[in-house]
């Protein structure tokens, strides 16, 4: 694989990541009082999400990233 | 090797919590032994601080590299932890709860807002920082659009948010040294300064890493434990994460109860005519203030004509000299008196409730600015320069992005937690205080009366709490919960010494960023590019002893906005920084002029919208009147929506109008995005 391919995976990947996490932020949180009306756990939906929920979802996105990353690195032989 | 390396670091730091926690067990037995709580204070100071001094001492360093980015040997499990430490600042450790209790729902912002920028970090930032592998936020700037000019904008703009920044966190010091250890608070602002400095004057940022390292086990322990205790006694589940769900439904049937019970509609009527008071007066001044001196002096001459005690007479003449001198004066107090108790006039909202508001339009508001204020916490987390500069730590790229994932691990720990002490503070009060008579409340609610950070004023005199006549400051949570789930007080030298720690991490990540600002990037790379490195790190340590010393001074004034100048400092920061990193990284055609003019401009927006709402004259000047009406009705917390977006506006169309960027960018961006690798793959 090319080292433009490389880039151009890396930038596809990116604003993949930037898509959901703006979704995730501003879309759920614009719906929170919506969402209220849910329960989860025992807590209201929308509560949860921005307590609890959007945080772990960050956080997989973030693993989901470097997973894909690494693949991508290892196929166009990358190591750094 | 890197790997044995990381086994022995992880064996140190197991035995090092060990050590941690045999400590509190043994203070804890010696309490029960009758050591008083004082010496148990002094015991958490002497401890923690002498262990970071040891680690400071062990990993003293003479060398450029370490002192700068610890070598880049940092793995990036305790890179993860570091910029925990490094980013949980006072704020997130006392202040944060506090917020949630009060401002329930619309208080999440913080927490989102402060973890989701993250996210931002990983993907738009950290790699491309560590591929380029230089040592300041300004080198990167400075290498990508070229030229000495958009070096020191960087510089300014990194000095600016993060000295408001490093004051906050000295002046967190002396809070919790003077409340918990009795010292003198300004007494406590220096031995907090002699703690910061031992670290990163010694070994940079390489001593800075390890004892930050150190400081965010204190810090998560301390944090949890308290929290986890009251859980298990309220619910039975020690995991306060999960049981305030629970407590959260218990919350809102008190709530139901409470907030329209006939006694708290009486006392809110009572502050709503206390308001309506403070505005007639403030209408009619001067006249007002002349009336009200008049009335006292009346008064006083009444009462020394008569026989009345003299204590009565000494009291009134005391609130005579206590009034307002001039008119000016006399409308900021009542000012601030009317908007007090404006606000205990107002119904209370459901802790749950998301943008409550009686017309679609007071709902639309808190909606709006929920959002904004995620947008420009979200964007400074991004941009703040002693974050940023964590990432040029670790051993390589994929390290780079494997340590924002530990990074956002170990805040996540705590930022879940915070949302959980409010709940359970709220169900405190709720169930506990509100409704029961004054003169018998628990003892935690008067000893911190007498600290000022609990107030009880019984204006409908039943004797009887009510919820309205209830006001608590929001560091008065985190810090009064071991006293309100009846700990020993170890737990609440446990606390402290994790406030001491989280405070002391971030500022010494902060003092080093503007120390390599100033010595590596003004000095070294502006005016003395030759100079030996033995001089630079000469000049790097005395920087680091006059900004240390100067941050003090400052907060040894009590700066009483500095908890708004911490929300600014990440505007600036986000306004800045992030448009010209981001752009200078993914788009090909941004120019040195656009990221300059784009700096520039986001700035200016920034600290004019700021300066618009919050300041309505500038004395020095002659200029008054400057209060403006806000923007889309968007609060000065969140000015960054502003400078933010002006700053990409200007940076992409002042860059469209001049020429596309020379042949030396494309090389770099190759470099950074790895588009052209030279040398073999394998």
């Amino acid at each position: 694989m090319s080292a433009s391919t490389y880039w151009q995976q890396t930038r596809r990947l990116t604003l993949t990541v930037i898509l959901a996490w703006v979704a995730v932020t501003f879309g759920l949180g614009w719906f929170s009082d919506e969402l209220n009306r849910f329960a989860f756990l025992g807590f209201p939906l929308g509560f949860y999400m921005a307590a609890q929920g959007t945080l772990l979802v960050y956080l997989v996105m973030i693993a989901i990233y470097n997973h894909r990353m690494r693949k991508i690195e290892e196929e166009s032989g990358i190591d750094d | 090797m890197a790997a044995t390396a990381g086994s022995a670091l992880k064996r140190y730091y197991l035995l090092y919590s060990g050590g941690f926690l045999l400590f509190v067990a043994a203070l804890a037995v010696l309490e029960q032994h009758g050591m008083p709580p004082r010496w148990i204070g002094y015991s958490f100071l002497t401890f923690t601080i002498t262990m970071y001094a040891a680690i400071g001492i062990m990993s003293r360093t003479s060398d450029v590299s370490e002192f700068y980015v610890a070598g880049r040997r940092v793995p990036a499990f305790f890179n993860g932890m570091a910029t925990g430490a490094d980013w949980m600042s006072a704020a997130s450790f006392i202040g944060l709860a506090g917020t949630l209790y009060l401002s329930g729902f619309q208080g999440l912002a913080f927490v989102i807002g402060w973890t989701g920028g993250f996210v931002l970090v990983a993907v738009l930032l950290a790699p491309y920082l560590r591929r380029f592998g230089e040592y300041t936020i300004p080198d990167f700037l400075s290498a990508r659009y070229g030229g000495t000019a958009i070096r020191l904008v960087a510089v300014g703009a990194a000095i600016l948010a993060s000295f408001i920044y490093v004051v906050a966190q000295i002046y967190g010091v002396g809070v919790i040294t003077s409340r918990f250890v009795g010292l003198q608070f300004e007494i406590g602002v220096f031995v907090g300064l002699a703690g910061i400095l031992v670290c990163s004057f010694l070994g940079g940022m390489r001593a800075v890493t390890w004892t930050q390292v150190a400081q965010y086990v204190i810090l998560i322990v301390a944090y949890v434990t308290p929290v986890a205790i009251l859980s298990w006694n309220v619910t039975g589940n020690p995991l306060p994460q999960i049981a305030y769900g629970e407590v959260l439904g218990e919350v809102g049937r008190l709530e139901a109860r409470l907030f329209n019970s006939p006694a708290e509609a009486a006392a809110r009527e009572l502050y709503r005519e206390r308001a309506d008071d403070y505005a007639r007066k403030i209408m009619q001044l001067p006249q007002s203030l002349t009336q009200e001196r008049e009335d006292l002096t009346a008064r006083i001459n009444e009462l020394k004509a008569g026989d009345a005690a003299m204590k009565e007479i000494v009291a009134l003449e005391r609130q005579r000299r206590d009034l307002p001198l001039d008119t000016e004066q006399a409308r900021q107090r009542w000012e601030a008196a009317m908007f007090a108790a404006a606000a205990r006039a107002t119904p209370p909202v459901p802790h749950a409730a998301a943008f409550p508001g009686a017309e679609p339009e007071a709902s639309w508001k808190q909606r709006v600015n929920f959002l904004a204020l995620i947008f420009c916490l979200t964007i400074g987390t991004a941009a703040l320069p002693h974050v940023l500069m964590r990432y040029y730590t670790t051993p390589g790229v994929r390290a780079a992005r494997e340590s924002v994932l530990w990074s956002l691990l170990f805040i996540l720990l705590l930022y879940v937690t915070a949302p959980a002490y409010a709940v359970f503070a709220k169900h405190e009060v709720f169930a506990n205080l509100v409704g029961i008579p004054i003169a018998k409340l628990p003892g935690w609610v008067a000893a911190w009366s007498k600290v000022g950070l609990v107030g009880i004023e019984d204006i409908n005199r039943d004797g009887i709490l009510q919820l309205a006549e209830l006001t608590l400051n929001p560091d008065v949570i985190v810090l009064a919960t071991p006293e309100i789930a009846g700990m020993p007080y170890v737990v609440s030298g446990l606390v402290a010494a994790g406030g001491l720690a989280a405070a002391l991490s971030t500022a010494d990540g902060l003092l080093l960023t503007i120390t390599s600002a100033l010595s590596h990037d003004v000095y070294y790379r502006v005016f003395r590019p030759r100079s030996s490195t033995q001089l630079r790190l000469v000049i790097s340590k005395s920087m680091l002893l006059l900004v240390a010393v100067s941050a003090a001074t400052v907060a040894a004034q009590k700066p009483g906005t500095i908890l708004s100048m911490v929300a600014w400092a990440f505007s600036i920061a986000g306004s800045a920084f992030f448009p010209a990193l981001v752009l200078g990284i993914f788009w090909r055609r941004a120019t040195r002029q656009g990221a300059l003019a784009g700096m520039l401009v986001g700035v200016a927006v920034a600290v004019y919208y700021i300066f618009r709402l919050e300041f309505d004259s500038i004395p020095w000047l002659g200029i008054s009147g400057l209060r403006m009406e806000p923007w889309f009705s968007i609060h000065s917390n969140s000015a960054g929506v502003f400078g933010v977006s002006a700053g990409f506006a200007t940076m992409v169309a002042v860059s469209l109008l001049t020429r596309a960027p020379a042949a030396e960018v494309e090389r770099f961006l190759d470099r950074i995005r790895h588009t052209r690798t030279r040398r073999s793959a394998g």
